[in-house]
């Protein structure tokens, strides 16, 4: 059968829910996010599938930016990561809990 | 003059702020002094210029009103500061004023060297203040005002020596007592106004009392406006059930015992009876209830009054049983005769009061009667004033307390019966009685001093007050000479009331036939009854001490009651005092305070402590406990989006 | 059966399955490595969709940049393995596991109740024409300049901050 819109955003859609249960179970914090990356390229995806359908190319230049952004959030967690690793010697999320109640 | 009359008011109050807010800093004391009874005697002057110019007008038109401002105008209700001279608040008027003006000029030497000289003086004032706008009100509310005003005042000059000791408490709760006593009977007082109100749509004097005649009032409701009204006369006036405040005002400076407790306040309530006198008459139950009241509270604190010990105390209790004479006259529609007394009382009762001053100066602040005796060589002038005043008290002819009292006496007879004139004479004896042996036992006889008292007499700033105060108790009975010596219409002065009075008197439907025969037989009779009681006064305590100490042996339970009197105080403290302490301290304070007004109060904060203490847990720090909620909060938008499709 | 049917589902199963493989190992460079494994896939199925700017801008940006960036922090950091993903804590992962599959459905359930392609159809040389690069840029230059020089100034502040927050001391 010809693949319809509907294929690329269910596959998006189930991307999308990989990330979210990455995001939930994961303990390591890099690991937590590589799947951020995975829901954003979910998102791409369903932008460029929209955008491939309507025939313009909103959808294109919308995933550039989020590609920007997504290298730009990238760099700075990362370094965020680094500087609470010099701290706290860990990556485990769970020992980065000093900002409760 | 007439139009002057405020100024009577007014002046006062100028003198209590003048020396209320500069007194202090006013070192001069004879400055203060006259500033304080200069306002009086100006008061004083305008009074009676007002009485002479009423005098020149016709006979059934001398009522005046005066108005200074409107007061309160809502509905039907109009209140104003106006003033109403007319023959009654003139009587009174000139009696304030007048006594008023000589106490305040003895008062400068007898507060002489006092700390709080300028307080005094600026208390005293305030009470003129007060004191004359419940005289010469024209409306019930402007008199309330002054009621409340003259109980005020005598709370602050009952305890105007705060920080003194008296019998087994303070000053302070002497004036207390004063002023909680009288502001039970001021509740009376006001379920009056208010059922005059609701009556009369009124509380305006000339309106209410000509309604009082026209409108079609049921008989009970008349009952119920005296009964309340006479309930607030009561708390003021020192009668039974509610004189228990008078003896302990004795706490207070001696002139402040003259004027407030003997000549001017305390006569408010039979004043108070006298202006609404319709009203009275328009409930004869109640008149009765009146005299009753009257005559036992005569005959009680007589009683009373012959055991006392306590200079200011034997005059106090008589103070009390004098009150119970006037409204003795006024329950049995005397109404002239209840004022003459208090006008003849206020001169002879002041110059009893500031004698006693003169002595407890002379013997350093003493008051124990037993240790007094021959002080008639050393205070020549204080001994003839304070004889003269005591004769006149027990009524003998011609002297002022003679006329009132046996006017009284003879209409308690003829309007009320036998039994109110025997109960009657029998106090008149005993008053002769206690009020002689106060007399013998500090003048005369053996000195009982020790020789570190030197007693003198006293300054002529003090004397000369005693003796105009004198002239007057002499002479003042002469204006109300009764009909069986001077003729028909003879008495000035009930001719003088008299139109404030007619439609009181015609509703009593009195005065009828009781022939002058019957008038002089009484008359002697009481005269002969008070010279013998005089003569055993002097018998016992000049010539045999020791009959009295015998019959206090011999009846010693008679003599506790009396000495005790009658244990009232602490019969009131035992079911009245008490329990209310008690219960306001257990349920009001312990529980209601608390437990319930302040549990509620920390219940709610303790409760939003629990409730945040607990809803902080969920900021666990960790951050993918957040996203979780984040999720959570997606998949519930999410499903409201769905059934809302 | 054309070849963008076969092309579409070899290259979608390949980013699902990697994408799963990706969450549940606990060594993390393994776990980047299935990561960059789905973006190229990811890439390949752009390419069916005629973005091909956006195909090669994934290559070189997502897979050549960050995940590179992601792998040289993996290995400066050297994390312990974490333990098998069920053994700690598996009832909170049950939990999340069903959270995201309500989600999952969620969106499946919406997606075809809107039936998207019933409404439109495909206009292949338009969509063709608008992956170019020509096009991107003709718009990037002209329509959305201002959020192109954003863009610019956002990377330039990722840059300072990321070196400002990594180093060692402050002097």
């Amino acid at each position: 059968m010809t693949v319809t819109i509907e294929h690329y955003l269910l596959l998006s859609a189930f991307l999308f829910s990989v990330g979210v249960t990455g995001v939930l179970t994961r303990r390591n914090a890099i690991v937590v996010f590589m799947s951020i990356e995975l829901m954003l390229n979910s998102a791409n995806l369903t932008l460029v599938a929209f955008s491939s359908y309507l025939g313009n190319s909103i959808g294109h230049l919308f995933v550039f930016f989020v590609m920007t952004v997504a290298a730009a959030e990238a760099a700075v967690g990362l370094a965020i990561i680094i500087a609470l690793f010099r701290l706290k010697l860990t990556t485990n999320i769970d020992e980065i809990n000093i900002l409760k109640w | 003059m007439i139009q002057l009359i405020y100024l009577t008011v007014v002046l006062p109050l100028i003198g209590f702020l003048i020396n209320g807010i500069f007194g202090s800093k006013i070192k001069n004391e004879k400055l203060i002094g006259l500033i304080g009874s200069g306002v009086i005697g100006i008061s004083f002057l305008i009074t009676v210029g007002a009485f002479f110019e009423t005098l020149a007008l016709p006979v059934d038109d001398r009522q005046t009103i005066v108005t200074l401002f409107t007061w309160m105008n809502v509905g039907s209700l109009d209140v104003s500061f106006a003033y109403q001279v007319d023959q009654l608040s003139l009587v009174m008027a000139l009696i304030v004023t007048g006594v008023g003006f000589i106490i305040h000029v003895y008062s400068i030497g007898y507060m002489h060297g006092d700390k709080s000289f300028w307080r005094f003086f600026a208390y005293m004032n305030l009470f003129i203040f007060a004191m004359m706008n419940l005289i010469l009100a024209d409306n019930f509310v402007l008199l309330f005002l002054g009621w409340e005003g003259v109980g005020l005042c005598s709370y602050l000059l009952i305890g105007f020596w705060y920080d003194r000791k008296f019998e087994k408490s303070t000053t302070a709760d002497a004036a207390k007592k004063a002023f909680i006593v009288n502001r039970i009977g001021d509740f009376g007082f006001l379920l009056g106004m208010f059922l005059i109100y609701l009556t009369f749509e009124s509380l305006n004097f000339n309106e209410v009392f000509s309604r009082a005649t026209t409108f079609a009032v049921p008989e009970h409701i008349f009952g119920f406006i005296a009964l309340f009204l006479f309930i607030g006369a009561t708390g003021k006036s020192a009668q039974i059930p509610l004189f228990v405040w008078l003896p302990d005002a004795m706490a207070g400076p001696t002139p402040v015992s003259a004027l407030i407790h003997a000549a001017t306040m305390v006569t408010a309530g039979v004043y108070m009876v006298a202006r609404a006198s319709i009203i009275f008459a328009s409930a004869p139950a109640i008149m009765m209830v009146i005299a009753v009241i009257g005559i036992l509270t005569a005959f009680f604190a007589a009683t009373i009054g012959i055991v006392q010990n306590d200079i200011k105390k034997v005059l106090a209790y008589s103070t009390v049983s004098q009150l119970g004479y006037m409204f003795l006259a006024m329950g049995v529609g005397a109404f002239t005769a209840g004022i003459f007394h208090v006008m003849t009382h206020a001169f002879f009762k002041a110059l009893l009061f500031l004698g006693a001053g003169s002595v407890i100066h002379a013997m350093h602040e003493e008051q124990d009667i037993q240790k007094y005796g021959g002080l008639k060589k050393h205070m020549p002038h204080t001994y003839i004033v304070f004889l003269i005043a005591a004769i006149a008290i027990s009524g003998i002819p011609p002297l002022a307390g003679f006329f009132s009292k046996d006017e009284i006496l003879w209409y308690s007879y003829a309007n009320g019966g036998l039994i109110f004139w025997i109960l009657g004479a029998g106090t008149a004896m005993i008053t002769a009685f206690y009020m002689f042996r106060l007399y013998i036992l500090t003048f005369e006889g053996k000195e009982r001093f020790g020789h570190d008292k030197h007693p003198h007499e006293s300054p002529k700033i003090m004397t000369v007050p005693l003796m105009v105060l004198a002239l007057l108790s002499v002479i003042g009975g002469f204006i109300g000479i009764p009909e069986i010596f001077s003729g028909e219409h003879g008495n000035r002065f009930h001719n003088w009331l008299a139109p404030i009075f007619k439609d009181a008197e015609r509703k009593l439907a009195l005065f009828g036939t009781h022939s002058h025969t019957e008038e002089l037989i009484l008359m002697t009779l009481s005269v002969i009854g008070a010279a013998a009681a005089i003569w055993f006064a002097r018998y016992v305590y000049l010539k045999k001490p020791s009959i009295a100490s015998n019959t206090a042996a011999k009846f010693r339970g008679v003599y506790n009651l009396l000495w005790n009197k009658y244990f009232v105080d602490e019969a009131y403290d035992a079911a009245i005092v008490d329990p209310i302490v008690k219960s306001s301290r257990t349920v009001l304070w312990k529980f209601t305070d608390n437990k319930i007004i302040d549990g509620l109060i920390n219940g709610t904060a303790s409760l939003i402590e629990t409730l945040s203490s607990n809803i902080r847990k969920i900021q666990t720090g960790i951050a993918q406990l957040y996203a979780l909620v984040m999720i959570l909060g997606i998949a519930a938008a999410l499903f409201w989006i769905i059934f809302s499709l | 059966m054309s070849l963008e049917t076969i092309l579409f589902y070899l290259f979608g199963s390949l980013a699902a399955i990697a994408a799963v493989i990706m969450i549940t190992r606990s060594n993390a460079v393994i776990s980047a490595l299935f990561l960059i494994l789905n973006m190229a896939s990811l890439a390949g199925l752009y390419l069916i969709l005629n973005a091909q700017f956006i195909a090669v801008a994934q290559i070189i940006v997502y897979a050549g940049a960050i995940m590179v960036l992601f792998l040289f922090v993996i290995m400066l950091l050297k994390p312990e393995n974490e333990r098998k993903f069920m053994a700690s804590s598996p009832k909170v992962k049950i939990f999340a596991i069903f959270i995201a599959a309500i989600v999952f459905f969620q969106f499946a359930y919406m997606i075809f109740l809107g039936k998207p392609s019933s409404l439109v159809a495909q206009d292949v040389d338009a969509s063709v024409q608008a992956g170019t690069v020509e096009e991107i840029g003709r718009q990037l230059f002209t329509n959305y300049v201002l959020p192109f020089e954003a863009a610019g100034f956002l990377l330039l502040a990722a840059t300072i901050g990321a070196l400002v927050i990594s180093k060692k001391k402050f002097e």
